[in-house]
């Protein structure tokens, strides 16, 4: 069988025509992959900005005053909302309306004034504990400096650590983010295509018709796979320029090997989606598997925490996981400049991860086949 | 055909078939129950156990270029924490390649003339920590434990040096800050989501694809009656998947629930309300099931995931983002959520939130409405 027999040619346009015919899904499959990279992009921060942050000064001295007016003047506090008493602060917690509250003691400058050890208060949202310990971090800085300044306290404020932040040194969280959310987003949108694929000739009873074509199963097969790999193709391509163009985040790493890992991780994907489409019977329950497989996988790919704090267990499982071998390549050919031996330590689970799906969609499809 | 005029009144009998009906089909569909019931025990499994934003054992390289006593002491410091699994080595370059493979996440590097730095009282950093920012938000973990261990170690060595002025932190409602305290409450909107708009939307645009919508329409059935029957099942089902994830949050992964079980319920009822609009309005926007996942996955899912502050501050995205989180109904229901379990019933928060969620929901079915009355001229 000759690879580009006229048979196979017709059933690739076929598929292609299902997927591109109707101008909705046309634009649905470009237009909101973009959309969401942009707005998500600029929602998904780890630094803090415009937080509210409660106060209630009893000190009557220079010291609280002074904490409350450089607490007031950072750069990420929008408001400082005094309180006049403890329920206040209780009231303005409970409703959420600050994310913290300084709680300035009466003796604070006298002990100050006196070379004392004094200590402030902070109250913090433990429903917000994320952003809370980020608050925490700026306003420990914030104390620093004042420290430094206090009588007596020279030596106090040094800086017993230098710190270098290599690859990323300023931590812009789009470095991280952008990359890494093309990578989730291309792995949806395949992961659906490809599950949709056999699942809608099925429910539509069209399917009995690809029985009767003169098709061999491996054609109808590889013309279901070639325009969704077509399309991921061209969605991680989308994605992977915008954040180099769009966004400017440097890209240190090799073209070619991103390609050609794109390619594998692409392929590892349309398996797992041919799978869980030649199981489904239906478009919905091909849709819905396509969320039960997916979510469980992006959160065990390393995309929201490291997989390094997971158990054990997962962590060997989240090795069966491609999206988790993709971002490590993406975000290295980013900004680390990954060498080939690491990208190749990567890319070959994924070709295993592939040619096992693949094989096992190809038994399953199969059988439905004959 | 149906007429338009008598739209608003119910009829019991009919939307009780209807629901029937469609609880027959739901019941009938495995995928329906894996994402109802499977799917929200997984999430709660893996926001209980893998996504921990609890730094814990980070990976780090200690590079000990000095032999001193006092610099092998920092090194075992750094190799004792829990916070750190510290791989030694004598020379940087040994562990470079680890940092960028991903491997290690950050370096400590203890200097040759660590003791010399140590005993001058000159303003020279005592070792370097080089952290792999390529996950930012580790970096800063790794920076700032760095720092936590070095300044217990120099406190333990000489008589403590106390910083005059000093922070004590209190995290109320979750004093131990364990994260799947407030993850596990926002894992349960975004359920509740996936059952809510995802699966309201892909059943009704069968309707519409498969032309068995025309048939129901055809009969003495109202759109009103229509619509009613379809969602009780899932109303019916929204909620018992928010009570089996609660339950399991409070018995298997120790989330507390503070407040009350009626006042969880009543936020979960108020939730769906404008979650199934959504569902209904994109179903009969698209009419088609691909489509429609694709819209509920944009409009429903993502921003559940990602704009209703369960993983990221609202406060601090950009002004046109925090715009659009007003019109998300899972932002209310998140913040509702986290205070009912974590805090109690605090109703100050609670009752602006369910009249937000309201209001989503009535503006939503009024478009509902205005779109299939349309839908039936043609």
């Amino acid at each position: 069988m000759s690879l580009l027999s006229p048979r196979l040619r017709a059933q690739i346009v076929k598929e292609m025509l299902c997927i591109l015919r109707d101008p909705k899904s046309r634009y649905l499959l470009i237009v909101p992959p973009i959309l969401q990279l942009l707005i998500f992009s600029f929602a998904a921060t780890m630094e803090l900005k415009h937080v509210e942050i409660g106060l209630y000064n009893r000190d009557a001295g220079r010291w609280g005053h002074e904490l409350a007016a450089r607490v007031g003047a950072a750069g990420f506090v929008r408001r400082v909302v005094p309180a006049h008493e403890e329920s206040e602060i209780r009231r303005m917690l409970d409703t959420r309306a600050v994310l913290a509250a300084l709680v300035i003691p009466e003796t604070l400058s006298r002990d100050l004034a006196a070379q004392r050890p004094a200590t402030v208060q902070i109250i913090l949202d433990g429903r917000r504990a994320n952003g809370g310990q980020v608050l925490l971090g700026y306003l420990n800085a914030i104390v620093a400096g004042l420290n430094a300044e206090l009588p007596g306290q020279s030596g106090i404020g040094r800086e017993i650590l230098a710190v270098r932040h290599w690859f990323n040194p300023n931590l812009v969280y789009q470095w991280f983010i952008v990359p890494s959310l093309g990578g989730v987003l291309v792995m949806f949108i395949t992961l659906a295509v490809t599950a949709l694929s056999i699942a809608r000739e099925r429910e539509l009873g069209t399917f009995d018709q690809l029985l009767v074509s003169p098709c061999t199963p491996l054609e109808i097969i590889v013309a279901k796979i070639v325009p969704a790999m077509l399309l991921g193709l061209l969605m991680g391509m989308i994605m992977a320029s915008a954040g180099i163009f769009g966004y400017g985040i440097p890209f240190t790493g090799s073209y070619l090997l991103l390609s050609a890992s794109l390619l594998l991780f692409i392929v590892s994907i349309v398996g797992i989606g041919l799978m869980v489409s030649s199981i489904c019977a239906t478009q919905q329950q091909a849709i819905l598997g396509t969320f039960a497989i997916g979510v469980p996988t992006v959160l065990m790919s390393g995309f929201a925490t490291p997989v390094e704090n997971m158990p054990r267990v997962l962590q060997w499982l989240a090795e069966a996981i491609p999206l988790k071998h993709y971002l490590i390549i993406l975000q290295g050919s980013f900004l680390k400049a990954l060498p080939p031996e690491e990208v190749f330590a990567h890319a070959w689970p994924m070709a295993v991860i592939a040619l096992v799906t693949l094989t096992v969609a190809t038994i399953f499809v199969r059988g439905k086949l004959q | 055909m149906s007429d338009p005029a008598r739209v608003p009144s119910l009829n019991l009998r009919r939307v009780l078939a209807l629901a029937c009906k469609e609880s027959l089909q739901v019941v009938r569909d495995p995928s329906v129950i894996l994402i109802a019931f499977v799917l929200p025990v997984v999430m709660l499994f893996l926001f209980a156990y893998a996504v921990s934003l609890d730094i814990k054992s980070v990976p780090i390289g200690v590079v000990l270029e000095s032999d001193g006593a006092e610099a092998q002491s920092l090194a075992a410091g750094f190799a004792a924490t829990r916070y750190f699994v510290a791989k030694p080595a004598r020379d940087r370059r040994e562990v470079t390649e680890d940092l960028v493979g991903g491997r290690l996440r950050g370096l400590v590097v203890i200097p040759q003339d660590f003791e010399r730095r140590l005993a001058s009282s000159w303003r020279r950093p005592l070792i370097q920590v080089v952290t792999d920012a390529t996950q930012p938000n580790t970096a800063n973990f790794v920076a700032g434990y760095a720092q936590g261990v070095l300044t217990g170690w120099l406190a333990a060595r000489r008589t403590p040096m106390y910083p005059a002025l000093s922070l004590e932190p209190r995290f109320w409602f979750n004093p131990e800050i364990e994260s799947h305290r407030f993850l596990v409450p926002g894992a349960i909107a975004v359920v509740m989501t996936i059952i809510g708009t995802l699966l309201t939307a892909l059943v009704v645009a069968r309707e519409w694809e498969r032309g068995t919508m025309e048939a129901i329409l055809s009969t003495p059935a109202t759109v009103g009656d229509i619509i009613a029957g379809k969602l009780l099942p899932y109303i019916v089902l929204g909620l018992a998947a928010t009570f089996l994830s609660a339950l399991l949050a409070v018995i298997v992964f120790g989330v507390p629930l503070r407040g009350s079980w009626p006042t969880l319920m009543a936020l979960s009822l108020a939730f769906l309300f404008p979650a199934l609009g959504q569902g209904l309005l994109i179903s009969t926007i698209a009419r088609n099931q691909f489509i429609a996942s694709q819209l509920a996955m944009f409009s429903g899912f993502l921003p559940a995931f990602l704009l209703s502050g369960f993983l990221f501050e609202i406060d601090s995205m950009p002004a046109p983002v925090r715009a659009i989180t007003y019109i998300i109904p899972a932002r209310y229901f998140v913040g509702s959520l986290q205070t009912v379990f974590l805090a109690g019933d605090v109703w100050p928060l609670l009752l602006p939130n369910i009249a937000a969620m309201l209001i989503i929901g009535t503006l939503l079915f009024g478009l509902v409405r205005l779109k299939t009355r349309k839908s039936l001229d043609v």
